[in-house]
């Protein structure tokens, strides 16, 4: 494991700089918020090499993770960084029948208030669904993925990862590979990752490409389209490949998956394109032999498990950051 | 009987008389009994005054497009909310479609309608009847039946008509009583699951689209259709750019068409969705500057023929949740005049169009079966609209009228506000700064 | 009132040689020390009294840095919440005779939660404390072995600490605040 560059110390005030009090999506932080972070990133690291992991900075705070839709990970990981700060920690599983209309959110997010949390970690199947709590609750709202539309913390963790190993992210090529119109992390990765200064390709096949990103519709000078994978990897110094999520896409939008994996699997011989040293990143669950050959998922540029811990270093900065954010 | 009543020293817009110019108005027995240019005094000296001063007197507005709700959805609204609504927004004549449930697609439910808007309405209602039983696109609707118990139009809104062969027929078969099949222009296909526009706001968001094509299709098939049956085909709601074209064209042809747009489509963009207000979910969604400019022009070069509210009342809860899960529609009543008065502040429309818009153009689609509506001619129904251009006002939704406080504008600051409704020579609203003297 | 130097250059230096010593003479094996200053100038402070060691002992003595920032007890609001720094001591603290070095000694908290983080890292065989000023107002049952200087204050005054490390100059100086920043 590296560890990060000596931080200097002559930074403005965290107040200068910090403006949430909700985490719901990356499109609103600026450079400087993304480096905050960071920064606190890099001493929560500090804190999990450690022999005792952990510290008392969020002693007597409540951390509740309200998830409408299974992931284990990214629960576990939430729930980790909320522990090793002294957090108090609970869980409320919604089954996913409860999400159908008639239940009502915002009762549920009430309640969670009157229990007394300070910071709900919340996943959702519905696009915006984080944005109610801003509307109807006092505690921190940090969004662990809402539909389609954002995974902020993924996204951080994932560039936190880049620049661990690639220092300033400026002017460097990030493919992403996959279906991007329906991943919630492609989207927080173009924001943040444009953000930082990185040239963003995106490589999906036309139909998987959300409007108004490529084609006549482009609107995003750092980002640009690729549907050839192997001209999109040319070069690249980072590649992310996304998740092939079958039970979301409706028919139509592929002829089949053999022809997904024969066209866009991300494996060792087109990986050969990209610099020797690229770095392959992937959000997790994998399939392999989907969206991407194990021999890269498990290869020696892979940071899959990097970017796991490193999740958990990030949650707690952002725990951290959070617990003493200003009040909107 | 009451007295009569003299409305005095306004300015006073008829553009289906061409006037425009300060004068009174005399009211008596529910029609205009007198109308006077100039500083001219009435020809009656036993009357109330409405002192006008400074403020536009001009024909009661007429709503081609609403939904009243009733019956079946009396939660989100009723004849008695909704007229009280429109009155406040000056319009003294609502059209309401026909999915209510059980929906208007025979004669009791339009004269239960009827009947309702007789005990309860403040404001005259007239009602569409369906275009399909049931509104399930499948076999036609007892239009004759309809036609006699008083429906001015037909329409499945809320659905398109998508099956086309029961289009060609609605629009062929209702050529028979001459009344206008309204048709809402959606591609389901192309639309399933959408939430909003589709373009790069919708990919900001995560939320699925809705393109302009979805509209245009259909848009295009209809007019194939009327120039097919020679049927007169009203297109509903009015939103992008390329059937603004498409219209125009199918005019140039002779095609028997008419349009409409709504405030909102003419006043707000897609921008409106960023944060999720899910008061701003509206289909047809709300689009681009582009086609808001699109429309404004149709608006001025008449390709676009009257301005309808859509005001389609929700509650609360119904759009309290997720975005997702929230239906369609912006309570439109109460904001129409003033949002639209903003197009006529920084001079894209003159107040002379956009008066015909809302008067005289929708009188002439519905015919005049109904009376003589959207003119102060003397002796036409004392449907009179008065409002003050430039006053400055924050919408509160506490203060409506409609059970549907559903609207993007909750907060906004308008310029231009209705202070009096007339309906049938009866002041049906009045904002309290207005007083009524005796003379 | 106003601004007034307490401790010039030469003062600083003096009283940083003299706590050197002290050190030297309460801690036999000097091998087992480990200097361990507190951001922001503990640290610097900590190099120089390492580096006077050193030159009085002849002998190379372990310097640490410590952020106590995730141990305090007053954070729940980012207006008083330091950047987290780094925390890096480039031994094991366990069985080590730690001297903890800051520049104001005041309520005590900051001590305290010092000496958690410490004891997170392990278990040390004593811990001391050096401060350049002790400015009285204790909160917690806290004192240091070895002090610069004690100096009397009112909650309504500011010790400002310059050092050449972070600050370009060495002075220290005694400020009055309005009574509403008290505390800060």
């Amino acid at each position: 494991m590296r560890t990060g560059q000596q931080i200097k110390t002559v930074a403005p005030k965290p107040t200068e700089i910090w403006r949430h009090h909700h985490i719901l999506d990356i499109d609103d932080f600026s450079r400087e918020e993304i480096e905050f972070v960071f920064q606190t990133t890099r001493a929560m690291k500090e804190v999990l090499s450690r022999p005792i992991k952990r510290v008392p900075a969020l002693r007597g705070k409540t951390l509740i993770t309200l998830f409408y839709e299974p992931s284990t990970r990214t629960r576990l990981s939430f729930e980790l960084a909320a522990k090793n700060l002294g957090a108090d920690a609970a869980s409320l599983s919604a089954p996913a029948s409860s999400v159908a209309k008639g239940e009502s959110l915002v009762d549920t997010l009430s309640t969670l208030q009157a229990l007394g949390a300070d910071i709900v970690v919340m996943r959702h199947p519905q696009s915006g669904a984080p944005y109610i709590a801003t509307k109807y609750m006092e505690a921190s709202m940090v969004n662990a993925g809402d539909g389609w539309h954002a995974h902020p913390t993924q996204a951080l963790l994932d560039i936190y990862t880049i620049q661990e190993h690639k220092g300033d992210l400026k002017g460097l090529k990030v493919v992403i590979v996959g279906d991007i119109m329906h991943s919630r992390v492609a989207r927080s990765n173009i924001w943040g990752l444009t953000t930082m200064g990185a040239e963003v390709t995106l490589c999906c096949p036309p139909t998987l490409l959300p409007t108004g990103l490529g084609g006549q519709h482009r609107q995003l000078p750092q980002v640009s389209i690729e549907h050839d994978i192997e001209r999109a990897l040319d070069g690249a110094d980072a590649v992310m490949a996304l998740r092939l999520q079958l039970e979301r896409q409706r028919s139509g939008l592929l002829p089949s998956t053999r022809e997904y994996i024969q066209l866009y699997q991300l494996n060792q011989t087109r990986l050969a394109r990209a610099k020797p040293d690229a770095l392959v990143l992937h959000p997790g669950p994998v399939n392999e032999g989907v969206e991407i050959a194990s021999a890269v998922a498990h290869g020696p540029q892979s940071v899959i498990n990097e970017q796991v811990t490193n999740g958990v270093a990030v949650r707690m900065a952002l725990l951290y950051i959070l617990a003493g954010s200003p009040k909107q | 009987m009451t007295k009569p009543l003299l409305i005095k020293d306004g300015r006073i817009i008829d553009p289906g008389q061409k006037i425009d110019e300060v004068g009174s108005l005399l009211v008596a027995e529910g029609k205009i009994s007198w109308l006077g240019k100039g500083k001219a005094g009435p020809p009656q000296a036993d009357c109330d005054v409405l002192n006008a001063q400074g403020l536009i007197v001009c024909p009661g507005f007429i709503d081609l497009h609403c939904h009243l709700r009733q019956p079946g959805y009396e939660d989100k609204e009723t004849i008695a909310s909704g007229t009280r609504a429109a009155a406040r927004g000056g319009f003294t004549t609502v059209c309401c479609m026909p999915n209510t449930n059980p929906p208007l697609d025979n004669q009791t439910t339009v004269e239960y309608v009827k009947s309702r808007a007789a005990s309860e309405g403040v404001v005259r209602v007239l009602p569409i009847g369906c275009i399909s039983k049931g509104r399930k696109g499948e076999e036609l609707a007892e239009m004759g039946d309809l036609a006699a118990s008083g429906v001015i139009a037909f329409s499945d809104d809320g659905k398109p008509a998508l099956n086309s062969y029961i289009m060609r027929q609605a629009l062929d078969y209702s050529r028979a009583f001459d009344l206008v099949i309204i048709d809402h222009c959606e591609d389901t296909a192309l639309t399933e699951g959408g939430q909003m526009n589709e373009g790069i706001i919708s990919t900001r968001l995560g939320l699925r689209g809705m393109p302009n094509a979805a509209e245009d299709i259909i848009v295009a098939r209809d007019l194939a259709l009327a120039q097919l049956t020679g049927g007169r085909l009203h297109i509903a709601h009015t939103s992008t750019e390329g059937a603004v074209e498409l219209i125009r064209r199918a005019k140039e042809k002779g095609i028997k068409v008419t349009a409409e747009a709504t405030p909102h489509h003419l006043t707000l963009t897609e921008e409106r969705l960023i944060g999720y207000d899910t008061n701003a979910k509206v289909y047809p969604p709300l689009r681009t500057e582009r086609d808001v400019q699109a429309l404004i022009q149709g608006i001025k070069d008449n390709t676009i023929d009257i301005i309808a509210t859509d005001h389609a009342p929700h509650t609360e809860a119904d759009k309290l949740c997720e975005f997702a899960f929230a239906p369609f529609g912006i309570s439109g009543f109460e904001t129409a005049l003033a949002s639209l008065m903003g197009l006529v502040h920084n001079e894209q429309l003159t107040l002379s169009t956009l008066i015909a818009k809302l008067t005289g153009k929708p009188a002439k689609i519905i015919g005049d079966k109904q009376g003589r509506l959207g003119t102060l001619a003397v002796g036409a129904p004392a449907d009179v609209t008065i409002f003050d251009p430039s006053l400055e006002w924050t919408v509160d939704t506490k203060d409506f009228a409609s059970k549907g406080r559903n609207t993007p504008l909750s907060g906004e600051k308008l310029k231009g506000r209705v202070m009096a409704t007339l309906y049938q020579g009866k002041l049906v609203y009045k904002d309290d700064s207005i007083k009524v003297k005796e003379r | 009132m106003s601004r007034k130097v307490i401790m010039t250059q030469d003062d600083i230096k003096r009283t940083l040689a003299r706590i050197a010593h002290e050190i030297i003479e309460r801690n036999k094996v000097i091998e087992n020390l480990l200097l361990v200053g507190m951001h922001t100038r503990g640290v610097p402070l900590a190099k120089r009294l390492a580096a006077n060691i050193e030159d009085f002992a002849k002998l190379k003595i372990a310097v640490g840095a410590l952020d106590i920032s995730l141990y305090r007890d007053d954070l729940s609001s980012l207006e008083l919440k330091p950047t987290v720094k780094s925390t890096d001591i480039p031994t094991s603290v366990d069985g080590k005779s730690i001297v903890l070095v800051d520049d104001v000694l005041y309520t005590g908290r900051s001590i305290r939660a010092a000496m958690d983080a410490l004891i997170d890292l392990g278990r040390p065989r004593s811990i001391q404390l050096a401060v350049l000023i002790d400015r009285g107002h204790r909160e917690l049952p806290i004192r240091a072995d070895y002090v610069g200087k004690n100096m009397p204050s009112s909650r309504h005054e500011e010790i400002q600490v310059q050092l050449k490390e972070s600050d370009g100059l060495d002075e220290v100086a005694i400020i009055p605040v309005p009574s509403d920043r008290e505390g800060q």
